[in-house]
């Protein structure tokens, strides 16, 4: 597993999202009130871009006339053909047997660590002080 | 160095196809409203500023449903420089004709002047669609083709339409709606199909519409998922209808195509007519052949919404009942349930087949070299 570093946290604040390739693998990380996401930017179904879908939260019902809105900002809707997906593990809510995204875990990492040992981010200019989103892959 | 970033363009989300395909169901959207007034009599801007537009039915700031996505398109089709999905030619090129190999675009412009109650704004409107369909698209992209919109309503002004567009190499079919005041084989619309097949364009009967019924044939409905699958419910009204009424003894040379409307639901509808028809032939002794025999003959579909049964088996006894000559692929761009050309078929359709859905059946059809 390699790390891969994705921008520094500054960049990415609260309700941001990035789309990144690593790997030749489309990848998108998003910011939800400061937790951090990676899911594979395809849609299983069709192979839109999943980034371009926005996040919502999940209508649930236990009963006819019984409606919660729950997950809130945790779920995301293709923008294609709608289908839902949970942030937090690329699970389908439309076929969950069939279809999931992969999901990547992202970790915000102190830039003094990423430059110790093998973990050297050359491609942004990595001021140690700052703390950086990474992606394990 | 473990550490690789490179942007990756959004626009050109799909992997494609390599091979080139038609894609029959393309809609372009208007950026502005006024984008018509050029091709529209100053009487109509006048008319339009302190009337505005009086359609057969309610609810006429939006569509009587909400839709899954703005516009009931897709979310990553908004054009950079702004408007609404489909209404930049160049991002349509960018994100949909290039990357999926687009050889063929069949233009459906919905929203025009099909629906509207004041039939000299109606045609008014419609003839200005077609000729900005000329101006904006097809003679900006020789891969698209339009749709002659027509009142529908007014079968002669309609049929003036055709017959003033017949021989354009611009126009490739004459687009009606599935959902219209009465159900499409009454004689009302006649003139617009002896205009059709007097000029040879196949007419496409696009789902939806506004026709002043309600959407079901049972009222209106709570939900948009049930307009979603309702219309294919009208769709067999208006093929019932044509083929009861007599159209294609009448029109014999006449070719149409249901757009937008599944097709799973053809054999069905096929084999009840046919088994009614053993029975009550004496109410309509002016049909000569079965039921399904004029809808073989002079029916095409469109793919999208393409059926995706559980069995793929199912899907290919019904394509076999219908014809792999009579599908046309369709994305219904950049409409939310578009449907991606690479991921369609399943697996097990032969080389032949393929090229005939993806491609040939639509030039053939079209009549293009």
């Amino acid at each position: 597993m390699a790390r891969h570093v994705v921008a520094p946290v500054d960049e990415l604040p609260p309700g941001s999202r990035k789309s990144i390739e690593i790997d030749g693998r489309p990848i998108m990380v998003f910011n939800v009130k400061g937790e951090f996401f990676g899911l594979l930017n395809r849609c299983p179904h069709q192979g839109a871009a999943l980034c371009e879908g926005p996040l919502i939260g999940l209508a649930s019902s236990s009963d006819p006339g019984e409606i919660e809105y729950t997950k809130l900002g945790e779920i995301l809707r293709c923008p294609w053909h709608g289908w839902e997906f949970d942030i937090r593990t690329g699970q389908s809510y439309c076929d969950p047997r069939r279809f999931r995204v992969r999901a990547y875990p992202v970790n915000v990492e102190a830039g003094t660590n990423l430059v110790k040992g093998p973990y050297v981010a050359e491609t942004i200019k990595v001021a140690v002080e700052s703390n950086y989103v990474v992606v394990d892959l | 160095m473990n550490v690789q970033l490179r942007e990756r363009p959004q626009a050109a989300s799909s992997t494609g196809t390599k091979t080139a395909i038609a894609d029959c169901d393309i809609h372009p959207a208007r950026a502005t409203q006024d984008e018509l007034y050029p091709f529209l009599a100053k009487r109509w801007h006048a008319h339009l500023e302190t009337f505005g537009v009086h359609a057969y039915q309610g609810m006429m700031g939006g569509p009587p449903y909400p839709k899954a996505q703005p516009n009931a398109s897709r979310r990553d089709a908004y054009p950079p420089e702004g408007g609404p999905q489909g209404s930049s030619l160049s991002f349509m090129q960018k994100q949909h004709l290039d990357p999926n190999n687009v050889a063929l675009g069949v233009l459906n412009p919905l929203n025009t002047g099909q629906g509207i109650r004041n039939q000299d704004l109606a045609g008014a409107i419609c003839s200005a669609i077609n000729d900005w369909q000329i101006e904006k698209w097809t003679s900006k992209d020789s891969r698209l083709k339009g749709s002659v919109v027509v009142a529908n309503e007014d079968g002669v002004s309609a049929a003036a339409e055709i017959r003033k567009r017949a021989g354009d190499k611009n126009f490739v079919q004459v687009l009606l709606l599935s959902r219209n005041v009465e159900p499409l084989g009454q004689r009302r619309y006649w003139p617009i199909y002896q205009a059709a097949e007097e000029t040879g364009l196949p007419i496409g009967v696009h789902a939806f519409g506004f026709g002043g019924n309600p959407i079901t044939a049972s009222g209106w409905p709570s939900y948009y998922i049930e307009e979603m699958v309702g219309h294919s419910q009208c769709q067999q009204t208006a093929l019932a209808s044509l083929v009861l009424e007599g159209v294609f003894e009448r029109f014999p040379k006449l070719k149409m195509v249901m757009v937008e409307a599944g097709f799973g639901w053809a054999p069905s509808l096929a084999w009840r007519l046919d088994k009614v028809f053993e029975r009550l032939h004496a109410e309509v002794p002016h049909l000569k052949r079965k039921p399904s025999d004029y809808i073989r003959d002079h029916i095409w579909w469109t793919t999208q919404p393409m059926e995706d049964p559980e069995s793929r088996d199912h899907l290919f006894q019904t394509i076999e009942w219908i014809g792999w000559d009579k599908l046309l692929f369709a994305t219904d761009y950049p409409h939310w349930d578009y449907d991606e050309p690479s991921r369609v078929l399943p697996a097990g359709v032969s080389d032949a087949n393929k090229q005939a859905f993806y491609l040939d059946n639509a030039k053939k059809l079209y009549g293009i070299a």
